[in-house]
């Protein structure tokens, strides 16, 4: 008995000594943009100058360091520090940065790289730290062309956002959209693509024939699109890298917004046929047709989920244009919003765990985002016209496009491209040469 | 047959009655207790001590010249004594007078009690002291304290709190507020997976960090837990910009072994 109670004893001891460790929970901390320091590259003695085209390019090592600074300000996660306040040289902070100096200006975070240039040959190192602990992070090299020296900004930058996000980049992505020019009433449409922040912008089409809708697959470097050849419209599949084009097929009536499956095996899209518009997919491979939604109510924009296992589309079966879920076989169809408003053009996210969609309530147009059962609508942005969402490949960014108002002859009419992040505060325009629209985000180049 | 089912129902009905009568919670509704305030003891010794009007100032001085008078009474200078031969041998009569002197001192004892009771009345009623104000609030601070503790183990038995390992309230939301301002919370965190990150710190009496534990280091490693490295980093990293952190300057003991308990999951949920 007695050897009980001490027993007893000896575990109430114990246990009360173990619960001596201080516990503090916290729950609350800064929401600002994490400070980064960017260093210029240093660029190692005895290196040339780029020639692109007909620009040489002097100071390639800046360069290269603003096309990441300009990356992470647009991101709205990172607070790129001013370079007038670096004191630290680039050669010596890439071999071993003085940490006391970039505390003193509240960097956490550094980049520092260097560069070789010999003849036809770009070699590109970066090293990522962590300021306040004093460790580097990361530490990569690359070699390529002098031409694509923008790519391996945009590689280093999708490097650096993933060690310090946890999840993957959009830096080294394209952007295929329509090109506009023209007055309102004779618009001029070009197929376009262009790098994520606006530049090397190339035309795919002459503008000769209307292009409409066009998708990047989520596999590889190929476009699908709608145009329009002789008054019918023609489902094109075109591959970026060779420019090799093909017809998908010619289809009777009005056709709308083909997509790929995210296998790239398959094209989504909807067209009308004998007064009834309906889902279809078409096999790349076999060119079969198969019909998807059988119902007396229009439904177009169909979207599949990442796994493939579900379709989203709208429909008016309702009465109203409203969003609704499928099963990729066309079953257990199930309506999902039921706000105010017409809601369209749903995309489902690559992440898988939302949709985006264009609402219409009240002659105002909006771009949101809800869970994929309809719950948690949130509107990221109002304006007069806004519409055609579209994921970044890492599901944080999406990017719309904005027609402004045109006066009764017709002026002051334009449309831009512009992204906003799930946080809706980071709403950035996109400069682009001309006006655009329906524009569609490519996957990881170098994934 | 039915003599003990009577027999029966009678006991069950007695044991009944027994237990509600003896188990007063039974009887009683539960005691519905206040919610616990965090309530910051500061030390208000030198705002309490402000200058006395004029008048107060008077009394207060005519007091303390009483009270002087009174002390000096009290305390008078130790009388000379006559140095003694060291080669005299005392008589057998002084022997006699010192004993009865003595004596004399024994038999009045109650001359002395009244002089110490009039001087205590005359404390209560009339001399004022501001620093016992600081010693009644100490006093209070000390019952908070205590109240404080034992409201909490009433009512949040389940719940830990850094009373009982070591930290007042005041000075874990010091701590908390300090860690607040230099935790930069990585803006692209899934708000939908854990985001509790929990740290085991060493620390010196000063409050800087000796040593860093992440505790759950396994899960860095695991599939899809990509972000929990950015997570547990930005929280070494709030460790690291605070230091030396705000701890008390006593109770190191009690304290030199903290655990921050990073939860992301609050603010981006909202």
């Amino acid at each position: 008995m007695k050897k009980l109670i001490s027993f007893i004893f000896c575990l109430f001891i114990f246990n009360s000594s173990a619960e001596a460790l201080v516990e503090v929970d916290i729950t609350r901390g800064n929401l600002e943009p994490l400070p980064i320091a960017v260093s210029p590259l240093h660029v190692e003695s005895g290196s040339k100058d780029i020639k692109q085209g007909n620009t040489i390019i002097k100071n390639i090592g800046e360069r290269i360091s603003e096309v990441i600074e300009i990356n992470f300000r647009r991101s709205g996660l990172f607070n790129p520090l001013k370079k007038n306040s670096f004191v630290q040289n680039p050669d010596i902070a890439h071999v071993k940065p003085r940490f006391e100096d970039w505390r003193l200006i509240k960097a956490q975070a550094l980049v520092t790289g260097q560069v070789i240039v010999s003849d036809d040959k770009l070699r590109v190192e970066f090293r990522l730290w962590d300021v306040v602990a004093a460790k580097e992070m990361i530490a990569l090299a690359f070699s390529t062309t002098p031409n694509n020296w923008r790519r391996v900004a945009h590689i280093i930058s999708d490097k650096v956002y993933q060690r310090l996000t946890g999840e993957e980049g959009y830096f080294d992505t394209r952007i295929v959209y329509i090109a506009e020019s023209g007055p309102k009433s004779q618009r001029y449409k070009k197929l376009a693509i262009m790098d994520q922040d606006g530049a090397n912008v190339k035309y795919l089409t002459l503008g000769n024939e209307l292009v409409l809708t066009p998708r990047f697959s989520p596999k590889n470097q190929l476009v699908t699109y709608l145009s329009y050849f002789r008054n019918l419209p023609r489902v094109y599949l075109l591959d970026i890298e060779t420019g090799v084009q093909e017809v998908v097929g010619d289809f009777p009536g009005m056709t709308f917004a083909p997509r790929f499956s995210p296998d790239g095996k398959k094209i989504i899209m909807s067209f009308a046929k004998d007064g009834n518009s309906d889902i279809y997919t078409m096999n790349l491979e076999t060119r079969l047709v198969e019909k998807i939604t059988d119902h007396t109510s229009i439904d177009t924009s169909p979207s599949y989920s990442p796994d493939g296992k579900y379709i989203c589309f709208n429909s008016d079966r309702s009465g109203l244009q409203q969003i609704y879920v499928m099963r990729s076989d066309g079953s257990q169809v199930k309506r999902i919003t039921f706000g105010k408003g017409l809601y369209g053009t749903p995309v489902w996210s690559p992440r898988g765990d939302l949709i985006a969609f264009t609402k219409v309530h009240k002659g105002q147009f909006y771009i949101g985002v809800m869970r994929t059962d309809g719950s948690g609508e949130r509107l990221l942005t109002e304006n007069f016209y806004q519409e055609a969402p579209s994921w970044s490949p890492n599901g944080r960014v999406l990017i719309f496009y904005r027609e402004t108002k045109s006066d009764a002859e017709g002026k002051g009419f334009s449309a831009k491209l512009w992204s906003i992040d799930l946080t809706g505060y980071n709403e950035r325009l996109i400069e682009t040469e001309t006006d655009g629209s329906d524009p569609s985000w490519s996957s990881l180049l170098s994934k | 047959m039915t003599r003990s089912i009577l027999l029966s129902i009678i006991f069950h009905s007695a044991m009944i009655v027994l237990t509600a009568l003896s188990l007063p919670f039974m009887m009683r509704t539960p005691v519905d207790l206040p919610p616990i305030l965090s309530v910051e003891l500061i030390q208000i010794t030198d705002k309490t001590s402000i200058p006395f009007a004029a008048k107060a100032a008077k009394i207060l001085e005519e007091i303390k010249k009483k009270e002087e008078e009174r002390i000096v009474s009290q305390q008078a200078p130790p009388s000379e004594k006559k140095k003694e031969k060291p080669d005299r041998i005392p008589l057998p009569e002084d022997l006699n007078k010192e004993k009865k002197q003595i004596v004399k001192k024994k038999q009045n004892p109650k001359e002395v009690k009244e002089e110490i009771k009039q001087a205590s009345e005359f404390e209560k009623d009339e001399l004022f002291d501001p620093n016992q104000i600081a010693a009644l609030i100490d006093k209070s601070k000390e019952e908070t304290a205590k109240t404080l503790k034992k409201n909490k183990k009433l009512t949040q038995s389940s719940v830990r709190t850094s009373f009982a390992t070591g930290l007042t309230l005041s000075q874990e939301d010091a701590l908390k507020a300090q860690i607040f301002g230099c935790w930069s919370l990585p803006l692209g965190l899934p708000y939908h997976k854990n985001l509790l990150v929990r740290i085991k710190l060493k620390l010196k009496p000063d409050g800087t960090v000796l040593r860093t534990e992440i505790l759950d280091h396994a899960r860095m490693n695991q599939p899809g837990q990509g972000f929990y490295q950015v997570l547990a980093e930005s929280a070494l990293r709030a460790v690291r910009i605070c230091q030396p952190l705000r701890v008390p300057p006593t109770g190191y003991e009690k304290w030199k072994d903290l655990q921050l308990n990073f939860d992301a999951n609050e603010m981006l949920k909202g």
